[in-house]
């Protein structure tokens, strides 16, 4: 396989990029191509704390690409999995800390060592995310099923179409398959229907998500949970392997008590 | 969710969801062309002064909107004729 480069971005901020990036990120890894996960956010690094990796970081993107450290020894190895490396972004600059050149150069250098990078852009539709979509191969578009999170999305894939990046995929993150039942929440075919990409995975709104942001382990790394599966079939289908859709419907709604608890509401 | 509620919202006409799509189907459109709502107003009234040197329309009647397929976006315009201005009329206007 030739070396991708992946960036993950929403426009809208919360939707999930980066809980997305760390979980696709470990499940890549566990899937045996050496990943490379940067944090493309700088100024407001996240990426470290969600992976678990974050006392462990002493250099970073900023000094890689001022040439003040080598790649190699800026990239965090995660000690639970194999193949998976940080690239923590700078906490105490500025996005202008990074030029568009420098992203360049620091993506050729991301492929020569990695199979597989992945890059969490910042929210919004600025230079940051510019710089950290400019190298990207490809895109892995997260949203919600909310009429905000999809109207930036739209707004996001417009500029990603603009800079050529192919095959541009959608996340539909934290879907809540009862509220789709009652009528209360956008379906996954209305959010394709409205954004016109290809669908690489949808994510169930999960309580597991929280726990492990709250520890640090990607759900990826050995979790049961429907969410967790849901990432593993997105890593899944990233290597190109067809995967069905879960079912999202949670046990307890399924056969005849599932529906009277339904039909009543309960 | 209660029992009530349920009842209430199966009676009611629309679901959340489908207002959801309809709104962002709409900001979408005009998203997309990258038209203000203010710069719609300006295109009517200009495509009336146009068109009223032609023909005698129905102002208020006059239907503006976009069409949306896919990615791409039309422009369609509903405008009632109440009658064909008399060529002669026009022609009689100093150039």
């Amino acid at each position: 396989m030739d070396p991708r480069i992946i960036v993950v971005t929403s426009g809208k901020g919360g939707v999930g990029k980066t809980t997305t990036t760390a979980n696709l990120a470990v499940a890549l890894a566990k899937a045996g191509y050496k990943t490379a996960a940067v944090d493309g956010d700088i100024g407001l690094r996240n990426l470290d704390v969600v992976l678990g990796l974050e006392n462990r970081i002493v250099f970073n993107l900023v000094d890689v690409v001022e040439g003040a450290c080598k790649l190699q020894k800026a990239m965090v190895r995660d000690k639970r999995v194999e193949n998976l490396f940080l690239l923590p972004a700078a906490q105490t600059r500025t996005k202008d800390a990074v030029s568009a050149d420098q992203m360049l150069k620091l993506c050729d250098e991301l492929r020569e060592n990695f199979d597989i990078t992945l890059i969490d852009s910042p929210a919004g539709i600025e230079q940051g995310f510019r710089n950290a979509a400019i190298g990207a191969d490809e895109a892995i578009v997260v949203t919600t099923p909310e009429v905000s999170a999809v109207r930036d999305a739209d707004r996001i894939i417009g500029m990603l179409e603009s800079m050529s990046k192919s095959p541009i995929r959608l996340v539909l993150n934290r879907l809540r398959p009862a509220m789709v039942k009652s009528g209360d929440m956008i379906d996954v075919k209305d959010v394709l229907d409205i954004l016109a990409i290809e669908l690489i995975g949808v994510i169930p709104d999960d309580t597991s998500v929280v726990i492990s942001t709250n520890k640090g382990e990607p759900l990826t790394l050995g979790d049961e949970s429907l969410a967790a599966k849901a990432f593993s079939n997105v890593a899944r289908r990233i290597l190109g392997e067809e995967v069905p859709l879960l079912d999202l419907d949670a046990p307890d709604q399924k056969g005849f008590f599932g529906f009277l608890r339904k039909a009543l509401g309960l | 969710m209660n029992f009530l509620a349920r009842l209430f919202q199966m009676i009611s006409k629309e679901k959340s969801k489908e207002t959801a799509k309809k709104r962002l189907q709409l900001v979408l459109i005009h998203d997309r062309a990258d038209i203000s709502p203010e710069m719609m107003e300006n295109l009517r009234r200009d495509l009336i002064g146009v068109i009223s040197n032609y023909l005698d329309i129905e102002e208020e009647k006059i239907e503006l909107d976009f069409s949306k397929e896919e990615r791409s976006v039309a422009l369609v315009a509903n405008i009632p004729v109440k009658s064909v201005k008399r060529r002669t009329e026009r022609r009689a206007e100093p150039a």
